[in-house]
């Protein structure tokens, strides 16, 4: 299926969202996840299902003041 | 609650560090920007009194600074002496033999109007003893009333309150609570207020937090000197008050009071202490310095000539004209006052000398008019 | 020096520093190192896919060091409670810089979304400093929210011109019953010990010590300036010679005999 992760299209086979962070190469630690404007909280990624379409924010720490 | 916190404070350290300040630290203190606590601890202090001349520069500097040169003119009427405190100081002692008067409804506007025909007063402050039974909330609520159509601004001085009852005395249109706290010795307190309600230092302490809390646009603090020889700590005690209240309600203008006890010619309760005229001005110059803003008031206790120079260097708020009997203006021009009135003057008379000194009396300056609490009441 | 205290958590450093603007990860690690800081802000960005980054947060985290996560992005309450979440996953910290600045030129932060957002901060658990004008009305508004601390600005946020704000700031440092922050503005050492002798409870700098020619030499600077003005604010400053008139002829006491 195919779902948007920071904008971008991915095509993907993984069902859950840790399976789709993994495949993807994203560290498991100082992330956090949003879909479709909503937080998963990082316990809930094993079981969060994906769909079809859906958006996903991952976002990490930068240099800011 | 502000009982917590006075906690934190001594009644003797705090009377100890005041006694323990040098004339170093009260240097210090007037050159401060801001003083704090410390700061005032040494402006009251003893080691203080060298110092009086700076002291009143500054404060008629800082008063001039914001208030300009006004006195805010205020008229005090009784409108009941019944009493159930036996407050050993007082003249409406619940055990004293005296005529006991609840003014009527009619009498409590025939005062409004023989107030009115002594000057333009429009700031009202309406004193009442404490008898929730007979002259309660309701009696209250009902001078308020009848008070709007003479004043344009309601204050009341009564028995400390519940939060709600603040409230809805807000909603008859009353813009100011004027409570003593008469010491902040918390042990000596039932000493002199030995029974009736009065007697719960913690009830009376904390209703300047329910005034805050139910948006009582004026606060209106006093300590009674004669009760504690050692007032310095009592007016400290005071000035943390009035920090803490301004922290916590800000929306809140905040004026101060330190009534002094005269000496009974008549065999009374004789003061434990007599403050001079020198060390009450050391105090006023003191506050002042401490708070920039606060209204410092001054009612007829004092003496004419004394409050027509202190009106130039930091007072700003005065009654005048006043009688201390329920009814004194027109119902019972002769009955037992609550404490003798040393400023024996008219209101015309005290505007006069106002003049003289370059101040100007200020009758009115607060109309309720955009007052949500008392607009929704009308509704 | 007094510590400083904010929600419970003691710090010894008033000075708080922003990562924004370096030139490397190295340099602002050493720059952190150097201002002694216990505060420390970062912002967070979408994770590009496949792009092996050096983990910021590495050169950041040390011991004694509180991370604090801003919501720089956001443009109004909805959106600040959104990034709040994220960064509380993220970084696993409650403490949160509240900014919202819709306006995309001067980055003002704006107030009525501000008051707004902490209110709903503060109700899921966050502990929230506000970025906000230097409005004393405003700060004791967030403190009634709940708010642990206020940010008032001292210029417009990267333009280093200093306390133009310096007589609200006042007024704030006198009313506030939480610590006050000055954050924005701040250019300059003496800038940041002008806000500390008026009685600041802390500095937040971030562009002037990062675009110094030597940051870490800046940085060293700024903690000197912050202490110097901590300490002076501490010692009690005198008041400016205007209020201090010689003594006149005619005495005003007189009358007291």
């Amino acid at each position: 299926m195919k779902v948007k992760v920071n904008q971008q299209e991915v095509e993907t086979a993984a069902t859950s969202l840790s399976e789709l962070l993994q495949s993807l190469g994203l560290p498991a630690k100082g992330v956090a996840v949003a879909a479709d404007g909503r937080l998963v909280p990082r316990a809930e990624w094993d079981r969060f299902g994906l769909a079809e379409g859906q958006t996903l924010v991952v976002v990490k720490a930068a240099c800011g003041g | 609650m502000f009982s917590e916190e006075l906690k934190n404070y001594d009644w003797e350290e705090t009377t100890a560090r005041i006694q323990a300040k040098t004339a170093d630290d009260v240097r210090r203190a007037l050159a401060r920007r801001r003083c704090d606590l410390d700061d005032f601890m040494a402006l009251v202090s003893p080691a203080a009194a060298p110092f009086l001349e700076q002291m009143a520069r500054l404060s008629r500097l800082y008063t001039e600074e914001r208030f300009g040169r006004t006195v805010s003119m205020f008229v005090p009427l009784y409108i009941t002496n019944s009493c159930t405190n036996s407050c050993v100081y007082c003249g409406f002692h619940v055990a004293n033999k005296m005529k006991r008067t609840i003014l009527t409804e009619e009498e409590i506007v025939n005062e409004y109007k023989a107030i009115k025909r002594l000057a333009p007063f429009e700031n009202l402050l309406l004193v009442t003893g404490e008898n929730p039974a007979k002259a309660g909330v309701p009696y209250i609520a009902r001078a308020l009333d009848l008070a709007k159509p003479y004043f344009s601004n309601l204050k009341i001085e009564v028995m400390p309150l519940a939060t709600e009852d603040y409230a809805s005395l807000r909603r008859h249109g009353m813009n100011g609570v004027i409570c003593f706290q008469e010491t902040y010795n918390r042990a000596n307190y039932k000493t002199y207020h030995p029974r009736g309600m009065k007697s719960d230092f913690e009830w009376r302490v904390n209703g300047f937090d329910r005034m805050g809390q139910a948006g009582v646009h004026s606060i209106g603090m006093g300590v009674l000197i004669g009760l504690e020889p050692s007032w310095r700590t009592d007016i400290t005690m005071m000035a943390l008050h009035l920090r803490y209240l301004q922290r916590h309600y800000w929306r809140t203008r905040y004026s101060v009071n330190f009534p002094r006890m005269r000496p009974s010619e008549n065999g009374g309760f004789q003061p434990n202490c007599v403050m001079t005229d020198r060390e009450l001005a050391q105090v006023t110059f003191a506050m002042r310095i401490f708070d920039h803003d606060v209204d410092i008031s001054y009612s007829t206790r004092e003496p004419a000539d004394f409050r027509d120079h202190m009106a130039t260097l930091g007072v700003t708020t005065m009654s005048a004209g006043s009688k201390t009997e329920p009814g004194g203006y027109y119902t019972y021009p002769q009955a037992l006052e609550q404490f003798h009135v040393s400023d024996e003057r008219s209101a015309r008379e005290v505007e006069a000398a106002l003049r003289r000194v370059g101040r100007e009396p200020v009758w009115k300056d607060w109309d309720a008019v955009f007052d949500r609490a008392v607009a929704q009441a009308a509704v | 020096m007094e510590k400083l205290v904010i929600a419970g958590r003691e710090f010894s450093s008033r000075l708080f520093l922003g990562t924004g603007k370096f030139s490397s990860n190295e340099q602002m690690s050493a720059a952190i190192e150097a201002s002694g800081t216990e505060m420390v802000t970062v912002a967070m960005k979408r994770v590009e896919l496949g792009d092996a980054e050096d983990d910021l947060l590495a050169h950041v985290r040390r011991p004694g060091v509180q991370l604090l996560p801003n919501t720089s992005g956001v443009r109004d309450a909805e959106e600040a409670v959104l990034a709040a979440s994220l960064a509380r996953e993220a970084f696993g910290t409650e403490w949160l810089k509240l900014e919202i600045h819709p306006d995309p030129r001067y980055l003002l932060p704006d107030s009525v979304e501000t008051l707004k957002a902490t209110e709903r901060l503060v109700k899921m658990g966050f502990v929230v400093l506000p970025y906000c004008q230097a409005d004393p009305t405003l700060c004791k508004r967030l403190e009634e929210a709940g708010a642990a601390a206020v940010m008032p600005l001292g210029a417009p946020i990267g333009t280093n011109r200093g306390l133009r704000t310096r007589d609200f700031l006042q007024i704030i440092v006198e009313q506030a019953g939480v610590p006050v922050v000055v954050d924005a503005g701040i250019g300059a050492p003496s800038h940041a010990a002008e806000a500390m002798e008026l009685g600041a409870s802390a500095c937040l700098v971030n562009t002037a010590i990062a675009v110094a020619g030597q940051p870490v030499e800046m940085a060293r600077a700024f903690r000197m300036a912050v202490e110097s003005g901590r300490a002076a604010y501490e010692a009690g400053l005198p008041v400016s010679a205007a209020s201090m008139e010689a003594q006149a002829s005619s005495p005003l006491t007189d009358f007291l005999g």
